[in-house]
């Protein structure tokens, strides 16, 4: 099915202005144009990408009872679905192979555990309150102090975070490789990279003081949020706000011509994914008529999932799961800025970086949007079915 | 993953595969258990129409809800029985019955001009007019012997759906064998 998938994306730009050229059989009053939300411009025709039963679409010359009683394709395509489907899959993680079991292996194994939990968490949660407490003192002093001499202050605070990120690294034993230049303060630019767990921001915060753009969370993050991810120029969004997009993209047009805000970082998926799939790229970030440097992240499995499911885990305990693991090892790659081509729409212009960034990471590309889990698919793509299996049916009535 | 327990014994499975009439093999019972508890996510044994809906491709299909009625509450064997209809090993006069169930929906044994206007209704929409849709059935009805007021059973769906000389027997009719094949369980 992989492989259809993606021969079905180097036809999709393809098909898609074909689409566009075929009047559509039934202009009813308009009613076919209107898209019930701004969120389903996001998305360009998933029927390009989704493998559906091809015998509907195919007219075959006069129109027999058999063809409207047999709605076979449909209900394979239902039951292919229930089965097994492409977006449920993105947010799995599929346990490893317990390789703990035979009776040399379990001691051995044990034994790592006690290591784990006995050794390693009490060092690492020591090294953490040690980074927090040089953090700390040094950052409130700053903060408050040198509130006059701005620039100043903003590099000691870059540095600051910089460091206390480093310090949370070194509190996973993360072993991270930098690929590629290293990020620069400029403004017209814009970062974007592959999202798998809040630690993403971590990991790259270490290396570069980002200004990022995230969800508003409750409990201590969302204090960490307000205090000092607020001193970087970090934008909140707040997912439920239709209004909010505007704000929110007025905000990042804002933030990018600045010269001297610190470089801006989205996750362009919207939401967490498993490191081994990517969902759709919302436009937001591909329309501010800047350059857009893509990120690849990719963590090695072997070592611990860093997959952050945030509906079965909170990010508490999922930082202690990180904790008590041997370590987090992942590579990032910083890749070729990109600009928007002429004639592009931004929508391509995103799927073309999600495709950079997915090869890069070996990451596969799924055609749906990341928000679907918590919303449901908008009708128009239902619509979109119903309508080709109308135009067929009335094609095909007129063929004798 | 799943709250219940994820353990199958070999007595469950052969209990399922019993009342699926031996449609799916062993493994692939297996596999279809995993994605039956992956889809339960509140674990309550059966997969109410939310947590089917939170598929989006299957969200978008037309017969979405027409297939909800039968799937709605179904513990898991009940799903792998309603599954069966698109195994391999099932014969084309089940496969048709299970379509002839999807249209019969007071489940009387007749298929009456209404039910199959409601479904054509399902996979048109709005892109053809009530007027239009009867008028097309009328005229395929007639062209094919019967008339609007006709009942149709399951033997003259069998007969419909097969007699047409363009009827290809290589290729697969309502069948996920593709998947189970693939043991798409795994990642990617």
């Amino acid at each position: 099915m992989s492989l259809s998938l993606s021969f079905s994306f180097s036809l999709a730009p393809i098909r898609r202005r074909e689409k566009k050229q075929q009047p559509t059989a039934m202009d009813t009053a308009g009613k076919l144009n209107s898209s019930s939300s701004e969120l389903d411009l996001d998305r360009p025709n998933i029927e390009d990408y989704l493998p559906s039963g091809s015998s509907i679409n195919e007219p075959h010359g006069k129109l027999r009872l058999r063809d409207l009683l047999d709605i076979s394709p449909t209900l394979t395509e239902a039951a292919g679905a229930i089965v097994d489907d492409s977006f449920t899959r993105c947010f799995k993680s599929n346990p490893p192979e317990p390789w703990n079991w035979n009776i040399y292996l379990f001691p051995l194994w044990c034994f790592g555990v006690l290591v784990r939990y006995l050794i390693l968490f009490p060092a690492r949660v020591l090294v953490l309150t040690l980074g927090w407490i040089i953090f700390l003192s040094s950052f409130i002093p700053v903060h408050l102090l040198l509130k006059g001499h701005d620039t100043l202050r903003k590099k000691l605070e870059r540095v600051l975070v910089e460091l206390i990120c480093s310090f949370f690294v070194a509190s996973w034993t993360g072993v991270v490789k930098y690929h590629g230049p290293r990020p620069s303060i400029r403004p017209k630019q814009v970062y974007v990279a592959n999202h798998t767990s809040m630690i993403d921001f971590i990991i790259l915060e270490q290396m570069t003081a980002f200004a990022v753009i995230m969800q508003k969370h409750p409990g201590w993050v969302g204090l960490l949020q307000s205090t000092i991810l607020e001193s970087m120029g970090c934008i909140w969004f707040n997912r439920t706000e239709v209004k909010d997009r505007e704000i929110v993209a007025k905000k990042l047009r804002d933030h990018v011509q600045g010269a001297d805000n610190n470089p801006l970082l989205i996750f362009p998926e919207g939401t967490c994914v498993n490191n081994h799939y990517t969902v759709m790229f919302k436009k937001g970030a591909f329309e501010l008529g800047c350059t857009v440097c893509p990120i690849a992240i990719k963590y090695n499995k072997i070592f611990v999932d860093a997959f952050w499911n945030s509906r079965k885990q909170s990010f508490t305990m999922h930082l202690l799961q990180l904790m008590t693991s041997w370590a987090v090892v992942c590579d990032v790659w910083y890749l070729e800025p990109q600009l928007l081509r002429p004639g592009e729409t931004p929508i391509e212009f995103a799927e073309r970086v999600r495709d950079i960034i997915s090869v890069r990471a070996g990451l596969k590309k799924v055609p749906w949007d990341g928000y679907l889990k918590y919303s449901r698919p908008s009708p128009k793509h239902r619509e979109r079915k119903q309508q080709s299996f109308a135009e067929s049916v009335l094609q095909r009535l007129e063929e004798k | 993953m799943g709250n219940t327990s994820s353990m199958l014994t070999q007595y469950d499975i052969e209990e399922v595969q019993e009342h699926c009439k031996h449609a799916f093999s062993q493994q692939e019972i297996v596999s279809l258990y995993q994605r039956f508890c992956q889809l339960d996510r509140s674990g309550g044994g059966f997969i109410s129409a939310d947590e089917f809906l939170s598929v989006p491709e299957f969200a978008v299909n037309p017969l979405s809800q027409r297939l909800l009625r039968m799937l709605d509450g179904l513990n898991f064997k009940e799903f792998v029985a309603f599954l069966s209809a698109f195994s391999p090993h099932v014969s084309l006069q089940q496969k048709i019955e299970f379509i002839f169930k999807l249209y019969d929906s007071d489940s009387n044994g007749k298929v009456a001009f209404h039910d199959m206007l409601d479904v054509l209704r399902d996979l048109t929409g709005q892109f053809i007019s009530e007027q239009q849709r009867e008028q097309v059935l009328t005229e395929v009805l007639e062209e094919a012997g019967y008339t609007k007021d006709s009942m149709l059973v399951l033997s003259d769906f069998v007969k419909i759906i097969f007699q047409t000389s363009c009827w290809n027997f290589e290729e697969p009719f309502l069948s996920i064998a593709f998947l189970l094949r693939k043991g798409v369980f795994a990642l990617g």
